[in-house]
């Protein structure tokens, strides 16, 4: 009786989350990958085959934007890292209490607003008539209006401004686990800061840096506003074709291809950033 | 205390914060290759003071000195001191090895000449080839080693030590008391330790300063400090004893009449105590300086009934309520004639008027 109960309850708590997996994730992807091997070949009449992948191969704008999709995101995760380590450092192991408390509420507010509000408040201060530009003609360093939106260094303005938390939260709580101890016997040996944070703090916080990392990838990949509204019509994201594909062109079948192109892609980088910093998934997710 | 140059050097150092004083004015001296404990209660500023001299805190004021050197503004990575850690702060993203050698690749040496000293400090300390194992893999009392190592390898003039043995097991504790003794003694460094546990400092020390409210009572070796304590406080934290408060009722010379607040009347041969008739006054009395007697013949003889029996093996002590009610600790021989008593039983005890400190009652 105790472990029939006890087994019922297993699979209710289960329940959940197998839903979730079969529902929301296997299913959608089953079918877009049904339907991204489907060719057409005339009206209504469909043929299995790979060919919406080759297309993808054979056109330079395509792949190009494939390309530039994932350097420009892991650049955004690189940058998000190097803001983000310094606050989570502070945050962690600087403050103490109330201020901490504070300080980690406050970078938590700008994510009470919708993304889409906070991304026009980046176009306010970087449009030709906005507030930089202003104060740049007021100060005398430019003669007419400065125009800094649409173009690359504002996409990843916007990226790395809406990822930053997501580094951030793990990396805090990484490093609020490591031993001030620790850090004081790196110092009493003889180590210099550098070397206390090259060989106890950075190894310590890994598995926060590698999980922060893989949510920020996943995030700028993915995000499909930010380099719409601030990037402009020539600046090209893997998402907006994707878009482009299914709304505008109506060609499901290749918009399907390239989303499943996408699942592969981030799947390989999450896979080789693994490799390379020497951390498990499970470590690295279970950790935090 | 007279060796001419001490490896460490505190005068007048003071530890001053927003509401209090941590380290009021201390000043001691340790001589080269002893092994120096600071014995308190915990709050009593022992591990500000060992802060200081390992450089995580600044003085407010005073000096220290280290080899002569003055270490006022030197950062901690920059000082010839190595400290082993309440929780022993071994890195646990690196191997024993890499722990050990830590300090070594701060300081550039070669990575072969690395291996080497590791391996032979390692050895020195009774783990030969347990480089490549993670701190994980051994024992308490083999970290406790392992940490020790890992200062000693940069053959610091001291070592401090907070408290190690204060997270192992009462054998391992035992154990490792000796042991960090004969390192102590093999190594020939100066020690400096900080514990809240006596029989920790009384084992294994040279010197012992006792410290209180963060100023050092006294400053001497185990057996001055147990057998000649300066000050109640030290009388009544190190080691066991019992306090009895009562009043001067007579004084001729150095031995006094020492008159209980329940009525017992004492003799207590206490030479410079300083006190006069009148005063009040604290009495100490340590549990194996009382002996059971059969009969009530002496100085300091009074009759009692046995309250409890603490049976503790070799540390076996009663309680005994006399007539006035005052209750004393008796330290227990398990192979006298007394190894039988029972709760209840009449004994009488007896103690020397030179074993008994007296002290006067400070206010507050």
């Amino acid at each position: 009786m105790v472990s029939d109960s006890s087994r019922l309850g297993f699979y209710l708590l289960l329940a959940p989350i197998l839903l979730w997996l079969v529902v929301l994730i296997i299913l959608p992807h089953v079918g877009l990958f049904v339907v991204s091997i489907s060719e057409k070949i005339g009206p209504r009449e469909y043929e299995t085959g790979f060919g919406n992948y080759a297309t993808f191969f054979s056109e330079p704008l395509y792949w190009r934007t494939f390309a530039r999709t994932a350097i420009m995101s892991i650049l955004a995760t690189a940058l998000t890292l190097i803001l983000g380590f310094p606050i989570a450092y502070y945050i962690a192991k600087l403050t103490r209490g109330r201020t901490k408390t504070t300080l980690f509420l406050m970078c938590m507010i700008p994510f009470w607003v919708s993304e889409l509000v906070r991304t026009y408040g980046w176009m306010i201060l970087l449009r030709e008539t906005g507030v930089i530009s202003n104060l740049l003609q007021a100060i005398g360093f430019a003669d007419g209006p400065v125009e800094m939106l649409y173009n690359d260094a504002a996409i990843m303005v916007g990226l790395v401004y809406t990822s930053i938390l997501f580094m951030v939260v793990p990396l805090v709580t990484t490093l609020d686990s490591l031993d001030d101890s620790l850090i004081e016997a790196g110092y009493d040996l003889g180590g210099t800061s550098t070397a206390v944070m090259r060989e106890i703090v950075i190894p310590h916080a890994m598995p926060g840096i590698v999980s922060g990392c893989i949510v920020v990838f996943m995030l700028s990949l993915g995000n499909y506003l930010t380099p719409i509204l601030l990037g402009g019509k020539d600046s090209l994201w893997f998402t907006g074709m994707i878009y482009t594909q299914f709304i505008t062109r109506f060609n499901w079948e290749l918009g399907s291809a390239f989303g499943f192109l996408l699942l592969v892609l981030s799947s390989l980088v999450v896979f080789a950033g693994l490799k390379l910093s020497r951390q498990s998934l499970t470590e690295t997710m279970g950790r935090t | 205390m007279s060796d001419p140059n001490p490896d460490l050097v505190c005068s007048n150092l003071t530890k001053a914060f927003d509401d209090f004083v941590a380290v009021d004015q201390v000043s001691f001296e340790v001589p080269q290759g002893s092994f120096f404990s600071i014995l308190g209660p915990s709050g009593c500023g022992k591990t500000t003071l060992l802060r200081m001299i390992a450089g995580f805190q600044a003085p407010t004021s005073g000096d220290l000195r280290i080899k002569g050197k003055s270490m006022i503004g030197v950062p901690p990575n920059k000082r010839p001191v190595s400290m082993v850690f309440q929780h022993l702060a071994l890195f646990p993203t690196m191997n024993i090895g890499d722990n050990v050698g830590f300090g070594l690749r701060q300081r550039g040496v070669g990575k072969s000449e690395i291996r080497e000293r590791v391996e032979r400090v390692l050895e020195r300390v009774g783990l030969p080839g347990v480089a490549e194992r993670r701190i994980g893999q051994i024992s308490g009392g083999q970290r406790q080693r392992v940490a020790i190592a890992r200062c000693m390898v940069l053959e610091p003039d001291v070592l401090l030590l907070d408290e190690p043995l204060g997270a192992l097991d009462l054998k391992l504790r035992e154990h490792m008391k000796v042991e960090l003794k004969s390192l102590q003694a093999a190594f020939n460094t100066t020690f400096v330790y900080i514990t809240h546990d006596q029989s920790e400092a009384l084992v294994m020390s040279d010197n012992i300063a006792v410290m209180n409210r963060g100023r050092f009572s006294q400053i001497g070796t185990p057996h001055e400090v147990y057998h000649a304590p300066s000050t109640a406080f030290v009388a009544g934290f190190v080691g066991e004893a019992n306090r009895i408060d009562g009043r001067i009722t007579a004084q001729n010379g150095g031995a006094l009449t020492f008159t209980t607040d329940s009525g017992a009347e004492m003799k207590i041969d206490a030479p410079a105590s300083g006190l006069r008739t009148g005063d009040r006054a604290q009495a100490f009395l340590r549990p194996e300086a009382i002996e059971m007697v059969s009969t009530g013949e002496g100085l300091n003889v009074s009759g009692g009934v046995v309250e409890n029996v603490l049976f503790n093996g070799a540390n076996s002590s009663a309680t005994i309520k006399d007539q006035t009610g005052t209750i004393l600790t008796v330290a227990l021989p398990q192979t006298g004639p007394f190894a039988t008593l029972r709760k209840g039983d009449a004994v009488f005890t007896r103690w020397d008027p030179s074993r008994a400190r007296c002290y006067p009652v400070t206010e507050g």
